[in-house]
């Protein structure tokens, strides 16, 4: 019954899928996981670093990508996609800046993205993106943010979530260990996100890509989490 | 160790005509109204742009051809930009350069550069005290030197120089310079 339903993506389903949207959905649940977390003052991403062949650099598989100065995304799925999602994004930060002569929030470049996104759930003969992103940043009054977006072109808000394989026992995690107060000191943000992808993360800190931004200051990057992880081990 | 300076002249209303490109690189951009900054802005995303994509910033030799590209590709449509430009940065491994480059999109690499009326009498102070080991504070004495003789023979009086400096560690905002006996 489904299956002249999900030829093409212009199509609804008797019961109101749309199927293409929905094996996209599927694509990303394949994806690595990843998690991020609103704190007061900062904001955190984390990507499960899938396990890489001896003889490949891994400097050139990047999930975690700086939009702006004052943004950045990780994506869960098809890396392909999310080059081009990625690309326009941040073409239109600079031109946004370049028009309004303020960076953008990081509700305006989510709204993008996703708007970009649902386009290709309503033009003929594309398929939809197989990526969903958290999108992370400050705006220029000083606000954190953390946005979801879908490859249903949906963005919704979150305190702290999760994308990829295992997004729901990771969230589940989340859920049961956020606490507001703790969100006030910067360490504790970065052991919520660190302990919530030990989860589902095989063999710790050498797997997990983090990426912290503070207030007023530029993202920062730390691969191979050795140093961090061997501070969280005495606390976790 | 050598550092480049380069003058900014002020004229009718206060705009400042020096933008940005990097953390090390400084374009000023002079000429026709409204093209000036139109040009200037589009290559100062496009470099930053350049950033994002690519997690480093683009060399001052880079920024300064890019631009020149850009200015030819202009040139032969059928809206060219009327701008004369004066590109400064450091370089990690070349140390500082200075690109001059006009509005037919000529682009030339000069240990000392002007644009505009004041060119014709800087140019020839420059080339007579101008040497390739001035050390910072000489260099500034020199920027001096030039306003001086500005003050001296320019018909049209320019009160006040703002002056910016690009060394290893960036871009620095020396003080205003104001020729003496100028109101």
């Amino acid at each position: 019954m489904a299956m002249s339903y999900d030829r093409a993506i212009t199509v609804f389903s008797p019961d109101g899928h749309l199927f293409q949207v929905e094996y996209a959905q599927e694509a990303v649940k394949k994806g690595s996981t990843a998690v991020g977390v609103r704190g007061k003052k900062i904001v955190v991403l984390g990507v499960e670093k899938k396990s890489i062949a001896k003889l490949q650099d891994d400097r050139t598989v990047r999930k975690i990508c700086a939009l702006d100065d004052n943004v950045f995304l990780a994506f869960a799925g098809l890396t392909a996609d999310a080059r081009v999602v990625v690309n326009r994004a941040r073409v239109e930060c600079q031109s946004h800046r370049l028009t309004v002569e303020d960076p953008v929030t990081v509700e305006y470049i989510t709204r993008f993205i996703s708007s970009i996104k649902q386009r290709y759930t309503q033009s003929n003969g594309r398929r939809p993106f197989g990526i969903s992103s958290l999108i992370v940043g400050f705006d220029f009054d000083g606000t954190p943010h953390l946005y979801q977006t879908e490859p249903s072109g949906t963005y919704h808000a979150w305190k702290a979530n999760a994308i990829g394989r295992s997004a729901k026992t990771v969230r589940e995690f989340l859920e049961k260990h956020y606490k507001e107060e703790d969100m006030e000191s910067d360490t504790e943000v970065i052991k919520l996100a660190i302990r919530a992808l030990l989860e589902v993360v095989q063999s710790g800190g050498k797997n997990i890509e983090l990426a912290i931004m503070k207030q007023d200051e530029s993202m920062k990057v730390c691969l191979n989490l050795w140093y961090l992880y061997s501070k969280k081990i005495a606390a976790v | 160790m050598t550092c480049s300076i380069f003058l900014q002249n002020k004229y009718v209303m206060y705009q400042d005509k020096m933008f940005k490109l990097s953390d090390k690189i400084l374009l000023l951009c002079v000429g026709e109204a409204g093209d000036t900054v139109q040009f200037a802005e589009y290559i100062q995303k496009n470099i930053q742009l350049y950033k994002m994509r690519n997690g480093y910033e683009l060399s001052p030799t880079a920024a300064a051809n890019f631009t020149r590209k850009n200015l030819a590709d202009y040139l032969r449509s059928r809206t060219p930009y009327h701008v004369n430009l004066l590109l400064a940065g450091f370089d990690e491994t070349d140390g500082p350069g200075l690109y001059f480059m006009d509005y037919l999109s000529a682009l030339a690499k000069a240990p000392f550069a002007a644009h505009g009326y004041g060119a014709y009498l800087t140019l020839s102070i420059l080339d007579r005290y101008y040497r390739p080991d001035l050390t910072r504070d000489e260099a500034v004495e020199l920027l001096k030197k030039c306003i001086e003789e500005l003050n001296k023979r320019l018909i049209i009086n320019l009160p006040s120089f703002s002056v910016r400096l690009i060394d290893k560690d960036g871009i620095h905002d020396l003080e205003k310079l104001v020729p003496v006996g100028a109101k």
